[in-house]
């Protein structure tokens, strides 16, 4: 049974997700132009996580999906996150 | 022994759709794996990466980024066409992402032969007189961008198949639980190549 009406995206929308998207990409592309060493990897990954968060809400639709599935999403990235801390922990201080 | 059901047909989108999603959490890991190995490497051999990464072609990672982003607004747009009930404007959408995901592959095409031209394919005896950390690179490079493509060729698939089940109305406004499940495995297809792209063409 659906208790709510199902959410539909509006092509304007879509169309406006592309636009930014398109943005952080060429910032992305400008930004790593400059070797400024780490912090060139830290905003690179910055900008992609951004662009990975809009495609998980707004394409993938999390943003109008139950609270049960955007957790477990959310989970998994959290989970992720844990296991590279702990490998690079155990490979830095082993 | 069996019940005689009444309702022989019982589609559940909501559990269809979950299901999907927990078979995506594999496709994360599966990838984020080889992205923990590139990452641990990275820093064990930052000077050789370096080197080895400045060889790709930033242009064309650029390019393909722009067609997976492009396709994946298409793919969504799809999904809002076949539920809004527009029946040819889902089938464009989806054979524009079919074309936009081509253009990819024949842009990985010249990219991957233009590798082996200089002698940089997996095993190559070129490659094995590299540094460990330039070996290392390109493995990891041909590893992600093959399994990354071999999804890009099921995604393809898929979306083909979805082009004909629109067609014969198998998929339309009241039942696209596939188009929606197929345009997720597109979608997380441009997520791995969001990540894959900065981490391959652009830190050098």
């Amino acid at each position: 049974m659906n208790h709510e009406e199902k959410h539909i995206s509006t092509y304007q929308s879509l169309v406006i997700v592309l636009v930014i998207l398109l943005f952080l990409t060429t910032i992305s592309v400008l930004v790593t132009g400059f070797h400024l060493g780490a912090l060139t990897v830290a905003v690179a990954l910055l900008i992609a996580s951004i662009k990975v968060f809009i495609v998980l809400t707004r394409f993938m639709h999390l943003k109008f999906e139950n609270r049960f599935l955007r957790l477990a999403v959310a989970g998994v990235f959290v989970l992720f996150a844990l296991v590279t801390v702990i490998t690079f922990i155990d490979y830095f201080f082993r | 022994m069996a019940d005689n059901h009444t309702h022989t047909e019982h589609l559940d989108s909501e559990t269809g759709k979950l299901g999907m999603w927990i078979f995506l959490f594999t496709e994360l890991f599966l990838f984020g794996g080889l992205f923990l190995v590139y990452a641990i490497f990275r820093a064990k051999y930052s000077a050789d990466f370096h080197i080895a990464a400045g060889e790709l072609n930033a242009f064309v990672g650029t390019m393909n980024t722009v067609f997976l982003l492009v396709s994946s607004m298409t793919a969504a747009m799809a999904l809002t066409a076949v539920q809004k009930g527009d029946r040819r404007l889902t089938i464009f959408l989806l054979l524009i992402t079919i074309l936009l995901a081509a253009l990819f592959m024949v842009n990985k095409y010249f990219e991957w032969s233009h590798k082996f031209e200089y002698g940089i394919w997996p095993g190559s005896p070129v490659l094995k007189n590299m540094s460990h950390g330039e070996l290392l690179f390109f493995g990891l490079y041909y590893m992600m961008t093959g399994l990354h493509a071999l999804h890009v060729l099921i995604g393809m698939i898929l979306l083909s198949i979805n082009v004909v089940k629109v067609k014969t109305g198998a998929v339309n406004s009241e039942r696209f639980l596939m188009l929606e499940n197929s345009a997720l495995y597109w979608h997380l297809v441009d997520l791995i190549w969001i990540f894959l792209f900065p981490l391959l063409y652009l830190i050098t």
